[in-house]
């Protein structure tokens, strides 16, 4: 049974999808998703110890048949560390989603919302788990297809879901495309398709600029995939417009999927050394990266739309995230794990407490949280630490984020990158004291609506700020598992 | 007690008052008779622990390897607590009369955040090491946002964003970047005496690295991040007393203090001179924030503007880098903090007596509240450097470092400030006894402030006297 586990994380919510799909009832489909995404949760993180313990990577092979023949599932020290993210994310938000679906969305659908929802994990854990590139595509399809349908189910409250999601649907299958087209050029070149046998094979072939050529339209493709500046503008009218349930899952876990993928492939496959890899490719991306931070925080401070606002604010996350994968080091890289890990918690904190408000008042602008501090202070209490997690405030997991990501620019000699990067983070302060000020400073004006919380408009989002709280305070344990991922990818030496 | 229980009681009490204040919110008797007691308690143990040699580190948790929350008591960080601790129960007595004197609203709130923010300062004064500091600093930035936003109008919430958008974006943009850059070059966080940065790094980076440290630490309030602090004003006096004697500047210019001493080592600064620009900045930040001084009507402006000019003797007293001009800072620590927060309590005490603000308006008032005006004389002459009060000491060694280093421009610098101080503060006090009374205060009988706003000025003022002729146990040797 033990061994079963890295496949029948993905299989449990690949299997309940259809199954939700035929379930009618009250709740019936939430009742299986929230079971489903909970035995998820469990395995990976059962799976996470597991790996801990053992010496190298678990590997189970699909039907029996070994790799190359077959495909491979391998739990490594990396995926180990980015499974939990994924299914503990979709379990939390599961629990949040009883209240927020029935707020938002017709009831006639509910069994087809947890299908979607089932369907869009089953691929992003897929994604995580496979050792083999074309299962990769296989799942990446899978997750994006159903998160289309996720983000066009909002139109029942605003119409504008549908281009929203019409948009994301062109640039992911664009994305996609890409990828796939890179992932030809290295079939032809190698004539395999399995991770590891890749970043064999590729090491013999003779002609770099074919496989240059297959990396460009990989990276391209995931660039997209995860909004990275400037191929981020599919995400922030999806995030917006989605349904509050489907807004928090997909800004915790979706583009961490893609940035996971990205350095399986740029450093698993290619690996650092890889023709002046760690200098063009390098240089790029934190060149996109700084220039999202900045993109993405000053779009914020300009942002009413409170779900729009943390959207811009996810742009700027993924271009730290971007900037620790650019330092091409051990430390960065293990930076981007904590960031991919810690931002995962305080956006999910974020999105479900927006949620609770979004599905009360349908759109939470600005002004629909005046004065809401006195009325929903424990809601509001979840936006203000998972804000001050955001500029990255001592003893929250955004401070621990921070130090790594500097850290491993100044052991690079980056210096201005770093001077950047702090500017950067200080200016995230403007956009959070904006709410902060609205909240707690105005008074609530007279004729608004009376904004209601109860344990499960807030225990949601709690859980979230608790770990955030906890992984800044206690964050020895994912500092190590970071490290050991990032060692999966990148010698000690650098 | 052990020096470890000393600790642990500094860093505890003040949560613990906190924790009773909210208990207590519909008693407000008790709420306040507690937070006073906790207060004594805590100053008692900050007495106890200067007078105790200096302990080992005790560390409280681990965030990650290499980045642990320890507390290393060491002379400057025992004198900072001594400051705070003994200050905070005479704060907290005046803090019960003004607010109720004045009706202030919210005052579970404010003493709740009150008490967070000695708590802050505890753990600022107390700490082993940079990251210890830097999470206490922050806790100190945002524990006192509440108290100078209090009064929740427009005027104070623009003050709060400066307040915060000046200290917040300072602290992470520029003391974090020097942080993890000390910790990058050398490996370490922790402060040893005699400095970790020597043989680290090039002596041609060591200047901007300080600059990081000295702009990074916004609440030491050297120009031009002195802005917030004048904005603040607009909270109430209590307020007033914290930020600019009990805990925020005190804080900023302890940081910067301890920072030269145990991070870059005063040796190392001098032998390589990279303290030199700062001394002339803040010189600078001295003779200009006098002047602004003198061109306030306003009180508290006016006071505010001489706590930045204050500060830069103590930012002098580290980038001067020789052993006296440091102790002259530190007793400076000290004797500004006696000194400013009887000006500040006389400016509240005048307030609640009879709502004036402008100096202006205070022509003769001195007849109306010779308590109050005698105890702002004392304070006042204290500042400009007057024997036998404590600010006379903090001069002289300063002085003195400034001569042991060569900076004979220096002596200019402090002799003219002298002058300054004597000027805009000299002037309040004439005004009050001398001055023909204006018009609403002629026929007044003499009027002071309540009895609890009036017995903190008096002992504060007090303290200023004892500093003068205590001043053995407050000289602290950093050798070199």
């Amino acid at each position: 049974m033990m061994q079963h586990l890295p496949v029948l994380q993905v299989l449990l919510p690949l299997l309940g999808a259809p199954l939700a799909a035929l379930l009618r009832g009250r709740d019936m489909a939430w009742g299986l998703a929230l079971l489903l995404t909970g035995a998820a949760f469990l395995i990976s993180a059962v799976l996470f110890s597991l790996q801990y313990q053992a010496d190298g990577p678990l590997i189970y092979d699909l039907g029996g048949w070994p790799a190359p023949l077959g495909i491979v599932y391998v739990i490594d020290a990396a995926s180990a560390l980015v499974l939990p993210v994924v299914s503990g994310l979709a379990f939390v938000a599961t629990i949040a989603a009883r209240r927020l679906v029935e707020a938002e969305i017709d009831a006639r659908d509910h069994a087809l919302f947890y299908a979607a929802w089932l369907l869009t994990i089953a691929g992003m854990l897929g994604q995580v788990t496979t050792g083999d590139a074309f299962n990769i595509f296989v799942f990446l399809e899978i997750s994006s297809l159903s998160a289309y349908a996720l983000v066009a189910m909002g139109a029942g409250r605003d119409r504008r879901a549908l281009p929203a999601a019409f948009n994301y649907l062109i640039l992911g299958t664009v994305g996609a495309t890409f990828y796939v087209i890179g992932l030809g050029l290295l079939y032809m070149l190698t004539g395999t398709l399995n991770l590891m046998d890749l970043s064999e094979r590729l090491a013999e072939v003779e002609s770099a600029r074919a496989a240059f050529t297959a990396l460009a339209f990989i990276a391209l493709g995931l660039f997209l995939k995860m909004a990275l500046f400037p191929l981020h503008f599919w995400l922030v009218p999806a995030y917006a417009y989605a349904p509050s349930a489907v807004s928090a899952l997909m800004a915790a876990t979706a583009t961490k999927v893609s940035v996971y993928v990205l350095i399986r492939l740029m450093f698993g496959v290619f690996g650092v050394e890889f023709n002046g890899l760690a200098d063009a490719i390098g240089l790029l991306i934190l060149t996109l990266g700084i220039a999202g931070a900045f993109a993405g925080t000053l779009a914020a401070i300009l942002e009413t739309d409170l779900k729009k606002l943390f959207a811009q604010s996810s742009i700027a996350q993924l271009g730290y995230m971007a900037i620790g994968i650019g330092a091409m080091s051990l430390t960065g890289l293990a930076a981007a794990f904590i960031h991919l890990f810690n931002h995962a918690l305080m956006k999910g904190a974020l999105f479900l407490a927006i949620g609770a408000i979004a599905a009360q008042v349908g759109r939470a602008s600005m002004q629909s949280i005046e004065g809401a501090g006195r009325q929903i202070p424990i809601t509001m209490t979840a936006i203000l630490v998972g804000g001050l997690a955001l500029i990255g405030v001592p003893l929250t997991a955004g401070f621990i984020s921070k130090v790594y990501l500097v850290r491993a620019l100044l052991e690079q000699n980056f210096w201005l990158l770093a001077g950047l990067t702090f500017i950067s983070s200080a200016l995230a302060l403007a956009y959070v004291w904006k709410i902060i000020e609205a909240a707690w400073l105005k008074e609530r004006p007279a004729g608004a609506p009376v904004l209601l919380e109860t344990p499960a408009h807030y225990v949601p989002a709690w859980l979230m700020v608790l770990a955030t709280i906890g992984f800044g305070i206690f964050a020895g344990p994912l500092v190590d598992a970071a490290y050991a991922a990032a060692a999966v990818f990148i010698g000690e030496g650098r | 007690m052990g020096v470890d229980m000393l600790i642990i009681a500094l860093l505890g009490l003040p949560l613990l008052a906190s924790a009773l204040v909210l208990l207590l919110h519909d008693r407000p008797n008790l709420r306040d008779g507690q937070a006073l007691l906790i207060g004594l308690v805590t100053a008692a143990c900050a007495i106890q622990l200067y007078g105790t040699p200096n302990g080992e580190t005790v560390t409280l948790l681990s965030l990650a390897a290499g980045l642990d929350i320890s507390f290393t008591p060491e002379p400057l960080g025992k004198l900072f607590a001594l400051v705070a601790g003994v200050l905070w129960p005479v704060a907290t007595l005046y803090t019960i009369g003004y607010m109720r004197g004045a009706g202030e609203k919210n005052h579970t709130r404010f003493m709740f955040f009150y008490a967070i923010a000695i708590h802050a300062a505890m753990g600022i004064a107390l700490s082993g090491n940079l990251l210890t500091l830097f999470v206490f600093y922050e806790i100190l930035t945002f524990s006192t946002y509440p108290l100078v936003t209090h009064k929740g109008t427009a005027e104070a919430m623009q003050a709060g964003r400066v307040y915060l958008g000046i200290l917040v974006a300072s602290s992470v943009v520029f003391l974090l970047f020097g942080i993890l850059s000390v910790w990058v070059l050398t490996g370490t966080l922790d402060f040893e005496s005699g400095g970790i940065l020597a043989g680290h790094i090039d002596p041609f980076y060591v200047p901007f690295l300080l600059g990081l440290f000295a702009f990074g630490i916004g609440k030491a309030a050297l120009m031009p991040l002195h802005r917030w602090l004048p904005a603040a004003m607009v909270a109430p006096t209590p307020v007033s007393a914290l930020l600019h004697a009990v805990a925020v500047v005190k804080a900023g210019v302890f940081t910067v203090l301890k920072v030269a001493v145990y991070i870059f080592g005063i040796d190392f600064l001098r032998e390589t001179g990279s303290s030199d620009w700062l001394v002339w900045v803040a010189s600078f930040s001295i003779l200009a924030a006098s002047v602004v001084a003198m061109s306030k009507t306003n009180l508290k402006a006016r006071l505010a503007y001489s706590t930045v000019s204050q500060l830069g003797y103590i930012v002098l007293g580290a980038a001067l880098a020789t052993s006296l001009a440091a102790s002259g800072a530190a007793m400076h620590i000290a004797a500004h903090a006696a000194g400013k927060i009887t000006l500040f309590f006389c400016a509240g005490a005048i307030y609640v007596a009879h709502h004036l603000t402008d100096i202006k308006d205070m022509n003769g008032l001195g007849r109306v509240m010779p308590v109050t005006y005698t105890a702002f004389a004392f304070g006042a002459l204290s500042i400009i450097g007057v024997p036998p009060l404590a600010g006379a000491w903090s001069k002289v060694m300063l002085m003195g470092g400034a001569l042991d280093n060569g900076h004979m421009l220096v002596l200019g610098v402090l002799m003219v400030s002298s002058l300054l101080n004597l000027v805009y503060l000299g002037e309040i006090v004439l005004r009050g006894f001398f001055a023909k009374p204006t018009h609403g205060l002629k026929s007044q009988a003499v009027q002071e402030a309540p009895l609890y706003m009036l017995l903190p000025l008096c002992l504060t003022a007090l303290m200023s006297v004892v500093l003068f002729f205590a001043v053995d146990m407050f000289i602290l040797d950093f050798g070199g």
